[in-house]
């Protein structure tokens, strides 16, 4: 069965981790890194399930800081 | 199937706008403001009004909306933004002209400016970012503060008998035979997010289609303001500052 | 034609783009005059009655930012409104025009003449470092030549300029020569004479940012010293000011606008009666004549500074010559405006020594 599967990338030195992408996301594709932080002090989002995202773009359309481009294709 | 083979532009879904700039925003993490900025730039960039469009930036947090959406822009003093848009789009009208606007900017100092802009029926649209406080100078009440609401100026709540009520401004502009769309929206979901671009886009169009004014709030969080975290903030919002100014169309006059 | 209407005519010949004032007593009659004369049909100029003094300076301040050339007019208490505007404009390094047609004050004061802005005008009037430069008509052709000067003035160096009138010359009916009707600038002319101006972003430029914020101190204080810079240009290259009579005069008479005309008169029948007097009337009060007062004060014995006022300008001519002479003022205030003889009056009783010569 085709599968959607999407990608997103995050450009981590603009994301200030507000965190409302996790949120946002409706399959649990994203989280804060725990430990790791960017330039400014910031622990940025990432992907933690990355098989789970189906590229639906609602972390992208939050993101207060347009840190996030997502991508998608069909898995035949 | 791996990531290196989707990430591809044939793939790509959402890309930042191009409008966007690289400068990183001042904006406190999860800000209601640089959701709204990136709206505004998608909108612009649709309908290809990259050359025709100037900014009127307020005073506030958004002082800075010139460092982030590349195009042309002017910086008003404090509530005066409406009062020079009518200007700039009376000496430009092929240019399309828009502020962008708090909610003390809009809706206390600047009050005179905003409601007789409207009322003249400027082709122009007024963004405004109602989050119910001061942002910028550290979280003073807002007219649009809500009854009980602590802020710096109203440490124990705002209460209607000292402060007054909360302004409902949109309602007003409804009312002025000079608007033709008057819209509520917020960007707190994905969805809610859709309809605010939805809103900015007919509103540019009714400007560059000389309709009249177009108003579009919408209602934001501030979670330094508010203390507390952006998803608590989208959550008190909703529970609280939608019961005053729900969302949807106020007025739409222009028939799609 | 009241010196009102002649502002008003002579903006629509000089091409000005724009027009956004609120009406106010004694200086109603521009806007009224345009509205009258609806240049919008001919020349294209734009005119907009504000829903106040603080929203037409502010149309100004978004108008002179695009290029264009905008003026407002008001009389005192709205001028008093319109600071804030003026000091962004200034601070934005603007070119625009602002009337004033002053009335006395302080308050809502009176509608009748007066002077009393004097201060307001040439030291700044809102907030921050900024100076405007300030014409001092005293006819009603001065008042239809300054409109040109003032905006050629304020396009040449980016800066503001007003017409400090007072309401004698505002209301007054004089014959005027009006200039010829120039037309107004192309968007191709005022993107070539105002590349910062903000008109839409090319993709051949980078945006256009009209702000007067700056946030690092070190940046701002490079952008006061900028200010201060053509200040001083200014003040070496735009002082105008007139003389009668000064050649063989034992004593000056100081006085600007109007008034001037009054003092005009009072120094004609002082001749008559063998008292030599001559007269200054600046016309750039800021910048100020300083020099020429300067001079002048080597030369004369004592100097009377008339205004409508209560000593404004005085202040200005007492620095001028270093309190080498006496320099005494004489003025009325709530709109009373002196006759020659009551000029004459207060010149004797200040330099009782020049009527026994």
């Amino acid at each position: 069965m085709a599968k959607v599967q999407g990608v997103v990338v995050i450009n981590e030195e603009r994301c200030k981790g507000c965190d409302l992408c996790v949120v946002a996301c409706p399959t649990n594709v994203l989280q804060l890194q725990s430990m790791e932080v960017n330039d400014r002090g910031y622990h940025f989002a990432s992907m933690v399930n990355p098989e789970e995202c189906i590229g639906c773009a609602s972390c992208a359309l939050v993101c207060p800081d347009g840190c996030i481009e997502v991508y998608r294709a069909v898995n035949k | 199937m791996d990531k290196h083979e989707i990430i591809k532009e044939e793939n790509r879904v959402y890309k930042r706008p191009k409008l966007l700039t690289d400068n990183i925003m001042h904006y406190c993490p999860g800000c209601s403001h640089g959701v709204v900025h990136k709206l505004v730039a998608e909108v612009i960039e649709e309908l290809g009004l990259e050359e025709k469009t100037i900014g009127i930036a307020p005073v506030g947090c958004a002082v800075f909306a010139y460092n982030y959406i590349d195009i042309d822009w002017i910086e008003a003093a404090h509530g005066r933004a409406p009062a020079i848009a009518s200007a700039v789009k009376r000496l430009m009208p092929d240019k399309m002209v828009f502020t962008y606007q708090g909610d003390g900017d809009l809706a206390a100092i600047g009050t005179c400016e905003s409601i007789h802009a409207a009322n003249r029926g400027e082709n122009i649209v007024i963004i405004f970012i109602n989050n119910g406080i001061y942002g910028m100078t550290g979280g003073q009440m807002a007219p649009t503060t809500l009854e009980g609401m602590k802020t710096s100026t109203t440490p124990y709540g705002r209460r209607a008998d000292l402060n007054g009520y909360p302004l409902k401004i949109s309602p007003l502009f409804a009312l002025l035979d000079g608007t033709c769309y008057v819209t509520r929206q917020s960007v707190h979901t994905p969805a809610n997010t859709r309809k605010t671009k939805a809103a900015l886009k007919q509103a540019f169009q009714n400007a560059m289609n000389g309709l009249g004014t177009s108003v579009v709030e919408v209602v934001s969080t501030c979670n330094s303001g508010w203390k507390m975290t952006p998803a608590q903030s989208n959550k008190w919002m909703e529970e609280n500052m939608l019961e005053h100014y729900p969302l949807g169309d106020i007025k739409n006059t222009v028939k799609k | 034609m009241k010196g009102n209407e002649a502002i008003a005519h002579a903006a629509i010949r000089y091409g000005a783009d724009g027009y956004f004032g609120y009406p106010i007593t004694p200086q109603s009659e521009v806007l009224e005059t345009l509205e009258e004369l609806m240049p919008w049909e001919t020349t294209g100029m734009v005119v907009l009655q504000a829903e106040s003094e603080v929203a037409a300076i502010n149309m100004v301040y978004g108008g002179a930012a695009c290029g264009k050339a905008v003026f407002t007019s008001s009389s005192s208490p709205g001028v008093s409104l319109k600071q804030e505007g003026i000091s962004y404009i200034a601070a934005g390094e603007l070119p625009a025009l602002i009337i004033n047609v002053m009335r006395g004050g302080p308050g809502l004061g009176t509608i009748q003449p007066s002077q009393a802005d004097y201060f307001q005008t040439t030291k700044g009037g809102g907030h921050g470092d900024y100076r405007l430069i300030t014409l001092a008509p005293s006819s009603v052709q001065e008042m239809a030549d300054f409109v040109g000067l003032g905006f050629d003035l304020a396009f040449k160096y980016r800066t503001p300029s007003i017409i400090l009138a007072d309401g004698i010359v505002g209301q007054m009916m004089e014959k005027v020569v009006l200039p010829p009707q120039r037309p107004r600038r192309t968007d191709e002319e005022i993107a070539r004479q105002c590349p910062w101006a903000v008109t839409g972003k090319p993709a051949s430029r980078k945006r256009n940012v009209m702000t007067t914020l700056e946030l690092e101190p070190a940046a701002m204080e490079v952008i006061n010293n900028r200010l201060q810079e053509k200040y001083k240009l200014i003040e070496e290259n735009e002082v105008r000011y007139q003389t009668y009579d000064t050649d063989d005069a034992e004593y000056l008479i100081v006085a600007f606008g109007s008034i001037a005309r009054i003092c005009q008169k009072a120094i004609e029948e002082a001749r008559e009666q063998g008292i030599k007097i001559g007269l200054l009337r600046p016309i750039t009060l800021w910048p100020f004549p300083k020099d020429e007062i300067d001079r002048l004060s080597h030369k004369v014995k004592g100097i009377l500074v008339v205004e409508i006022n209560a000593g404004q300008m005085i202040e200005d001519v007492r620095l001028s010559c270093h309190d080498r002479i006496p320099v005494y003022h004489f003025g009325r205030l709530g709109g009373m405006i002196p006759d020659p003889q009551e000029v004459l009056d207060a010149f004797f009783n200040h330099f009782p020594e020049a009527n026994k010569q």
